[in-house]
């Protein structure tokens, strides 16, 4: 890698905005030469030269000769185009970073709510900067299936400087990596930059768990970094199948586990259908290994972004089958998605009259809770909590129920 | 190079030219504070006795026509936008004066489409000498790079009527193309190969012009009904092969968007209107074309189907979702100045209640009110708006003139007025220290809705107070603003000549801003 003069990074295809596409050539002499083309020209060009420049400056290089071609690109996408090139030609451990804006400074807990992630391919910054304003209740950027082979190298340095700088405005911030073992090295471009999540593709054993989990803790502990970082590992083989619940419990970090169909369905030799048939038992199998683990059980995407009919009636299947969420592949499938895991009128009710009741007895001092001649368990609560938040969350109550009730 | 002397600085704080194209022009003043004194401008006394008494004015050529019409030397030739980027009848009227060798041609165009850019060549060898319209895309360009010889002059489809009405245009000839006519003059715009629906822009060139031509490519007997144009205006009539090309006269505006980045801009903007309560039983509303507001209805639609209620009118540019809405029962009228589809064409033609209007009912700010400012709520875009809530809809933030004013003005009357934008576009800020070009003073514009936070305008105490507790985010537009630099950095301005290249009148006539000619970059 190292052994080249010259190197590119970014997108200039037709259909490609917010992003740029740049070239560098290392010379011998003669200074930094800059050609810029930007439809954003007049608003920033100086601004652009000197981020280019301060860029090449970090790394050390005071001969180099680099045309831009700039398509509204923000600083952040911008810099990383111009490392990821920088990187392919020099050999470097410094990491050139954006700021990490405040929106995206917070730490998500175990068991938060999970119902829609939505994938965004890692090299595509057009779609990703107005993600968050969807409200999935997570961001996945992709460095897998949706990024080119080509592109996996500079896909890291974007996915990375947008963990600092994207605002995911609530969103958990999660990362698919690639698969193992290749996916290892993307772990060094994520964990000491701000994720909260990491989705570990076609998972087959725990040992692929432990893998991950060792690489983030030595990163960590080289780093001195100590935040949470979540596993989702998604199983997507018949093997991985049969091995859901080594799988679930293979770490004290996994908080969800989500199957793949399409991959499944030709592991087995078949085809993935409306009706899911082929599938019935690798969901049963994937939903008990959670819930016996005690995580949350997520389903593979719906793949017609058109359909949304028949994205319903996949999600209230999936919710019926016991799955907690499932994954978006268009930000117009989220609120489909959410509407339809949302619970009904009676869910809100019952969930209703557990959680008053929890509520009366803590503030009356009692130390079992009971509704009617019915003793309630702590899980009870827990789950019927849940159905709240999720119903405000939809729309369906009020945030302060409790005042209009 | 042309080199205007004199500016004055508007009520604004605009520096405008005191002089446009060696006329005296006055300055803006303030909304509602200039009154015009005087009359309106009256046109040629005509008598039945000029004319053929059998009525059948027809002629053998456009030539023929233009030839007979005394086309000369700095003449005012009209022309209208109803076929969109599908016009095929401007061109030939230039190419037929460029080919007599007429000169200093004013094109008065109601708008001009990218296939006018073909035009530029007429600009440059002098057969145009200015543009008093808009002047979108390449011509838009061609302007600010200060090509054109005269000023241009950019008006709102109101003030177009106003500015003939007042006599501060005045149309020579008027080349009216009509999808179907009959030899008196008499034409529509619903029948035909190439019928568009209304042919409101052109009723002020009808009624003023000195010299009429109807163009049409569907000519029938006598009568042709209804009369949109009425032939006792009509000089000549002229029979073609073709006037438009159907499928540009439908112009791909017409979609709902897909990008679901537009489309949640769109349900915000119907969830602001409903939680601020004027959608209500009885309302109004207009929405433009383009893909946010045309998205606009569809949400407005589940809203009202929600709440079991219906409009009383929508003012369009009419298309396919606002006809569903009228046929479907939930508005009683659909009062449309231009027709988007084929949809809206089939409706005008077939339904009483999809009602043909022109600038002068709907927009003319000479007149005694007009139907804008009976609008309930108007849903417009911009290309740049600022801190003081003033709007851009002309010139973009690298100073370029790219896009007219059509109705945007005129609407700004309206009783609520919205702004839907995006936040930024790519690295472009929207909203901004400091428009480039103000095409709309800020105390019209009411909300402005961005996928990041509404701001409402701090003069509408009203809807800040109902809207406090709906969960909408509601911010300033001053924190909008940061918003967007936060994202693109803070724009440098662009860099701009001391030469004016064409000037935007404000609904009264007055001239609201200057646009100069864009410094060539290295």
């Amino acid at each position: 890698m190292v052994n080249k003069s010259i190197a590119s990074a970014g997108n200039k295809g037709e259909k490609d905005r917010s992003d740029c596409f740049l070239s560098l050539e290392l010379t011998g002499s003669g200074g930094i030469k800059i050609d810029l083309i930007s439809k954003v020209k007049a608003l920033y060009g100086k601004t652009i030269l000197s981020l280019c420049k301060e860029v090449l400056h970090f790394f050390g290089i005071e001969n180099a000769i680099m045309n831009v071609e700039d398509k509204g690109a923000l600083p952040f996408v911008m810099a990383g185009r111009i490392e990821a090139a920088i990187r392919q030609l020099i050999e470097s451990d410094k990491e050139f970073l954006p700021e990490t804006i405040v929106e995206n400074q917070f730490q998500t807990v175990r068991d938060r709510q999970r119902i829609t992630r939505l994938y965004l391919p890692g090299n595509t910054p057009g779609l990703m900067l107005n993600a968050g304003i969807h409200t999935p209740d997570g961001i996945i950027l992709d460095l897998e299936d949706a990024v080119g082979i080509n592109k996996k190298y500079e896909a890291r340095f974007l996915v990375r400087n947008a963990l600092h700088a994207l605002n995911f405005m609530g969103a958990e911030r999660m990362v698919r990596i690639n698969q193992m073992p290749g996916g290892l090295d993307d772990l060094d471009f994520i964990i000491p930059h701000n994720v909260n999540l990491i989705l570990i593709p076609k998972c087959e054993s725990s040992t692929h768990v432990h893998l991950v989990n060792d690489k983030i803790n030595a990163i960590q502990k080289r780093f001195g970094l100590a935040n949470p970082i979540w596993l989702m590992p998604i199983i997507e083989s018949a093997m991985g199948v049969l091995k859901a619940l080594e799988i679930a419990q293979a770490a004290e970090n996994v908080v969800a586990m989500a199957i793949g169909l399409e991959d499944y369905a030709a592991d087995i030799g078949t085809q993935r259908t409306m009706e899911g048939t082929e599938s019935f038992f690798a969901r049963c199998q994937v939903v008990n290994a959670c819930k016996a683990a005690g995580i949350q059980a997520i389903d593979s995407v719906f793949s017609d972004i058109v359909d949304m009919a028949g994205l319903k009636e996949n999600v209230l299947r999936s919710k019926a089958l016991g799955f907690d969420g499932m994954g978006c592949i268009h930000p117009l499938q989220i609120k489909v998605i959410q509407d339809n895991f949302a619970p009904n009128e009676m869910e809100i009710k019952n969930a209703k009259l557990v959680v008053n009741a929890f509520i009366e007895a803590t503030m009356n001092g009692y130390g079992v809770v009971s509704l009617g001649n019915k003793m309630i368990d702590a899980p009870v609560v827990k789950r019927a909590q849940r159905t709240i938040d999720l119903a405000v969350k939809s729309g369906m109550l009020d945030e302060n129920w409790r005042v209009f009730q | 190079m042309k080199k205007i002397d004199k500016l004055v600085t508007n009520s604004m704080g605009k520096r405008v030219p005191s002089e446009v194209n060696g006329k005296p022009a006055i300055p803006f003043r303030g909304v509602g504070k200039y009154i015009p004194k005087g009359q309106n401008y009256g046109a040629t006394v005509a008598s039945c006795a000029s004319f053929p008494t059998d009525g059948n004015k027809l002629v053998g050529s456009l030539k023929e026509s233009l030839v007979n019409a005394g086309l000369n030397n700095g003449m005012t030739i009209s022309t209208h936008h109803h076929f969109r980027n599908g016009d095929l009848i401007a061109n030939q009227i230039f190419d037929i004066a460029a080919e007599m060798g007429f000169k200093d041609l004013i094109w008065f165009p109601s708008a001009s489409f990218e296939c006018n850019s073909y035009l530029i060549k007429y600009l440059e060898d002098g057969t145009i000498h200015h543009i008093e319209g808009s002047m979108n895309g390449s011509l838009g360009r061609f302007t600010s790079e200060g090509r054109m010889k005269g000023l241009g002059v950019l008006r709102s489809h109101g003030g177009r009527y106003q500015s003939v009405q007042d006599g501060e245009v005045h149309i020579d000839i008027a080349i009216i193309a009509s999808p179907t006519a009959d030899f008196f003059g008499n034409a529509n715009g619903i029948d035909g190969p190439a019928s568009c629906g209304s042919l409101g822009f052109a009723l002020v060139d009808s009624q003023y012009a000195d010299k009429v031509i109807v163009i049409t490519d569907n000519l029938v007997p006598f009568p042709c009904v209804p009369w949109q144009i009425q032939g006792n205006y009509v000089d000549f009539v002229v029979k073609v092969d073709k006037i438009g090309i159907p499928e540009k006269i439908i112009s791909g505006t017409t979609e709902i968007t897909k990008s679901p980045d537009r489309l949640y801009l769109a349900e915000l903007t119907a969830r602001f209107c409903e939680e601020a309560r004027i959608i209500k039983d009885g309302f109004s509303f207009q929405s433009g074309a383009g893909g946010i507001s045309l998205a606009v209805s569809v949400y407005f639609k589940e809203i009202m189907i929600r709440q079991g209620i219906k409009a009383r009118f929508a003012r369009g540019g009419s298309n396919k979702y606002l006809v569903s809405m009228l046929e479907e029962g939930l508005i009683d009228y659909i009062i449309d100045g231009q027709t988007f589809d084929l949809e809206g064409v089939r409706s005008m033609r077939e339904n009483q209640n999809h009602v043909w209007s022109s600038p002068f009912t709907s927009y003319n700010y000479h007149s005694k009110g007009n139907f804008a400012q009976l609008v309930d709520v108007v849903i417009l875009g911009a290309t740049e708006i600022d801190v003081n809530f003033n709007a851009n809809v002309v010139t973009h933030s690298d100073g370029h003139l790219l896009h007219g004013i059509g109705g945007w003005q005129n609407c700004l009357f309206s009783k609520t007025v919205i702004l839907t934008v995006p936040l930024f576009r790519d690295r472009i800020p929207v909203i901004k220290d400091e428009v480039t070009t103000v095409c709309g003073p800020g105390e019209l514009i009411d909300v402005v809705i961005t996928e990041r936070g509404i701001a409402i305008n701090p003069l509408r105490k009203d809807l800040i107070e109902k809207t406090k507790n709906s969960g909408l985010p509601i911010v300033s537009i001053h924190e909008l603003k940061e918003m967007a630099e936060k994202f693109c950095g803070k724009p440098a301005s662009p860099i701009f000549t001391n030469v004016p290249v064409a000037v935007v009148k404000w609904v009264d006539g007055t001239i609201l801003d200057t646009i100069w000619q864009v410094k060539p970059s290295e």
